[in-house]
């Protein structure tokens, strides 16, 4: 659809765009990135026909852009503008009508049924056909940029450029407007191709990116090989890091601020374990990094409060989380800093440790019953019923931990949470084998991300090594002292 | 609220948009005829009208005086003041609408400074061209004001190849202080010319006759020609020239045809009236905010608009200290700025309410 050869151009003289080579095909969402002034809003000018380029080729559907006439060329390409600022106020209409003026011909330039036909409908699908007699001067900034985007459709083009179109757009307006122009590259064909400034959406919506620096091409690829962690850090200098988005398979960069002053360094250990007969409660001075399956704050996120709660043989509830959040809320606590867990156990029965060795130092705090112990290869003999008899394993990493690090250490701490129910032959009472966990067990791995990077997690890593020792303490204490209580 | 509503009414019916601006203008043009120092009864006015168009009307019952009063003298003077304020209200819309700038008038780019340039001279060195004069005066001031428009527009070429119009505003703005200072200096060498230069920069439509009408006749049909034929065009660059462009607007040309035909509409009616201001700047927003900025109806409307007023003003301009005749370009501001400030609150009341 859109060839571009060896372009280079600029204002007075001075190339801003230098050598650039890419080609767009025709449905495709094509995505230009690039950091301020690297020549962007150039490239798009000279696209569209309003800048002259100095050296290269720009050929639309094979023919060279300077060889269509300014009608022509328009009856291609449509733009929607950055913001567009009128000192005169029009009607929507009139405006959307506009759009249709490089079709109209002849001296009286006549209003056909089939320009009528076109600015209705393009009104209708960008939901602006309610107020169509409305001042255009009296619309937010995101009536107006579906105004200009349905000016822009009625021209009917195969070719549509955008300069950074979700500028001033709120966040539904964002995905309302690249949810319809994806949805029209699909259905009609249509060829977008965007400035975008927010790498995200560009990763989101986009099937091609053309990442520039300082006027050249870095790179013309799928999203998820331009959008490389290295790659954006290095063209935009900045600190990035890239994760999945958690529902469709797009890359998603995420800023990362330089740390702040008012940050204290902290250490987890027991003096800031807090325990009543109702509930074992750690709050630490900052948020920690967690990956946990409690039933409140579970999966990975940020939080400063850590609360096991206790709760009668006989808690039943058809909605527990929500009536934990009720809990939590009750008790001054905020459900969304929070990660709790529930036992059955008492409390009185918990074990904690913390161990410090190489600079690496961890607190690992235990509940244990195992009433309800289960063999987990023969877990299918068992039916779904949850019945209360848990263990649930906090531990407190003080150190700054990866990824894998995290993952790693939860496989230490089950691995040796089952060798402890080997050791002291727990048994699962329906099988009769030996057990290796409960049903309802839960673990929390909380890391305060200060300090020395700590990479791996494994059972032989310094880490995996203070996990399994103080694991296998305070799980093999915290199971005594339930067998105790439970034998009076 | 309700206003508002009735405004998006009228807005929607044209045909009520030109019956109320004709109405406006055939009510001055029946007053400026009317009323002055000898009162013509609109019967007669009628009547004489009516039997030069169609001669079979008969006479016999008009006072000769009556006749001689309205063919001779007032009949040439409404027409010519409804031509002049015609030539600035439609210049002055599509220089704003171009220009994309509320404060633009017919003047911004020098030229009225172009055309007094050539009438002061005119004056001043008491010039009289063999075979035209007592026409030198509209004619050089004409030919002044085309060198003017020409130089301004080259020199905004020179400067910046695609003419932005920042640059063509600058670029009036420097030829129009300097040509202004030229004028300043003559005045200020001057001695019994005084009062015919500074007489004339203020401006006025009497004592013109037919001739002067022929004078401004052609250039206001050609200029308002190219002017509505660009109205879609003005519509589209009142968005931005790169907008216009992305539109499929051939900006480039149509620039140059709507500044040179603006330029050939206020040279004219500068030569023959001299610089009347604010019809240029007030009638297009006052038609504006009555109707919408659609320049297709924009344009035909402020020529209405602009000749009723300015009829209307030359009326008071004349009556108000009769017999002592006030200059017109003093009373379109006495009475325009008022009014204008009037609608303005209101419509912005309207809107922030």
């Amino acid at each position: 659809m859109l060839n571009v050869q060896n372009l280079t151009g600029g204002y007075g003289g001075v190339p801003i765009v230098k050598d650039l080579t890419f080609q767009v095909n025709k449905g495709e969402m094509f995505g230009i990135l690039g950091p301020n002034g690297s020549g962007k809003t150039t490239l798009l000018k000279m696209i569209s026909g309003i800048l002259a380029f100095q050296k290269g080729t720009v050929n639309i559907a094979d023919q060279p852009i300077q060889t269509f006439s300014p009608k022509e060329l328009a009856k291609i390409i449509a733009v929607l503008p950055q913001h567009s600022n009128q000192s005169f106020s029009y009607t929507v209409k009139e405006t959307v009508a506009l759009g249709r003026y490089a079709h109209q011909s002849g001296w009286f330039q006549t209003w056909s049924p089939k320009d009528e036909e076109i600015v209705q409908s393009v009104m209708k699908q960008t939901g602006i056909h309610h107020f169509h007699s409305k001042d255009i001067q009296s619309l937010s900034g995101g009536e107006r940029q579906r105004v200009f985007l349905a000016q822009a459709l009625a021209q009917e083009p195969q070719i549509l450029l955008l300069d950074e179109p979700t500028n001033h757009l709120d966040l539904s307006f964002q995905k309302e407007l690249l949810d319809v122009l994806k949805a029209w590259t699909r259905e009609k064909g249509l060829t977008v191709i965007s400035i975008f400034h927010d790498l995200n959406l560009a990763g989101l919506y986009c099937d091609q990116l053309l990442l520039m620096e300082d006027g050249k091409l870095n790179i013309h690829h799928k999203p998820n090989e331009v959008l490389r962690e290295e790659r954006v850090q290095a063209v935009y200098q900045t600190k990035i890091k890239k994760q999945a988005h958690p529902r469709v398979p797009a890359p998603q960069m995420v800023l990362l601020p330089e740390q702040q002053e008012d940050q204290q360094n902290f250490t987890v250990n027991a003096s800031i374990l807090k325990r009543t007969s109702e509930r074992i409660v750690i709050q630490t001075p900052q948020p920690m990094k967690t990956l946990s399956s409690g039933v409140i704050g579970s999966g990975t996120g940020w939080h400063d409060s850590f609360i096991n709660r206790r709760v009668g043989l006989d808690y039943d509830c058809n909605d527990h989380r929500e009536e934990m959040r009720l809990y939590l809320k009750e008790n001054g606590f905020e459900p969304s800093d929070c990660v709790g867990m529930m036992t059955a156990v008492n409390l009185d029965d918990l074990s904690h440790l913390f161990i410090e060795r190489d600079g690496c130092s961890i607190f690992v705090v235990v509940t244990a019953g195992v009433g309800h112990a289960i063999d987990a290869s023969k877990s299918s003999q068992h039916d779904m019923h949850l019945q209360p008899g848990t263990i649930n394993t906090w531990i407190f990493v003080n150190g700054s931990m990866t990824e894998e690090a995290f993952i790693q250490s939860m496989m230490t701490a089950t691995e040796v949470k089952t060798k402890v129910l080997h050791d002291l032959e727990v048994r699962d009472p329906v099988t009769g084998t030996l057990a290796t966990g409960t049903g309802t067990d839960s673990i929390l791995i909380a890391s305060t991300q200060q300090g020395e990077e700590i990479e791996f997690g494994g059972t032989i890593t310094p880490l995996g090594k203070l996990i399994s020792q103080a694991v296998y303490k305070c799980t093999s204490e915290a199971i005594a002292h339930y067998r105790n209580r439970m034998d009076i | 609220m309700q206003n508002r509503s009735i405004r998006k009414r009228l807005a929607n019916n044209r045909l009520l948009a030109y019956a109320c601006s004709i109405l406006f203008l055939l009510i001055s043009m029946v007053l400026g005829i009317s009323i002055g120092s000898v009162h013509v009864p609109i019967s007669s006015i009628i009547r004489i009208v009516g039997h030069e168009i169609f001669p079979f009307i008969s006479l016999a019952q008009v006072d000769s005086m009556h006749l001689n009063i309205v063919l001779n003298v007032r009949l040439p003077r409404v027409i010519l003041a409804s031509l002049v304020g015609a030539s600035l209200a439609i210049a002055g819309a599509a220089f704003q609408g171009l220009l994309r700038n509320p404060l633009a008038d017919p003047y911004t780019l020098g030229v009225s400074s172009g055309a007094s340039v050539g009438a002061v001279v005119t004056l001043f060195f008491q010039i009289s061209i063999p075979f035209v004069g007592a026409f030198t005066l509209p004619l050089l001031s004409i030919v002044s004001s085309f060198l003017t428009i020409v130089l301004v527009l080259g020199f905004a070429r020179k400067i910046e190849k695609s003419m932005r119009v920042e640059t063509i505003i600058l670029t009036g703005i420097i030829f129009g202080s300097f040509l202004s200072a030229v004028i300043s200096l003559m005045i200020a060498l001057t001695g019994d010319e005084l009062r015919q230069i500074i007489g004339w920069l203020l401006g006025s439509v009497s004592m013109r006759g037919w001739v002067y009408i022929k004078i401004i006749l052609p250039f206001l049909i050609i200029g308002a020609g190219i002017l509505l034929f660009n109205a879609r065009e003005l519509n589209a660059m009142s968005f931005g020239e790169e907008r216009a462009h992305h539109l499929g607007v051939d900006v480039q040309r149509r620039k140059l045809s709507v500044l040179t035909a603006g330029s050939i509409l206020t040279g004219a009616a500068v030569a023959v009236s001299g610089t009347i201001g604010f019809v240029g700047l007030v009638i297009p927003h006052l038609t504006r905010l009555l109707w919408g900025s659609d320049h297709k109806h924009l344009l035909p409307l402020s020529i209405l608009t602009g000749s009723g007023f300015l009829i209307l003003a030359d009326l008071v301009a004349r009556t108000i200290i009769s017999p002592t005749e006030l200059p017109i370009g003093v009373i379109t501001a006495l009475i325009g700025a008022p009014v204008f400030a009037l609608i303005l609150m209101k419509s912005r009341l309207e809107r922030s309410g």
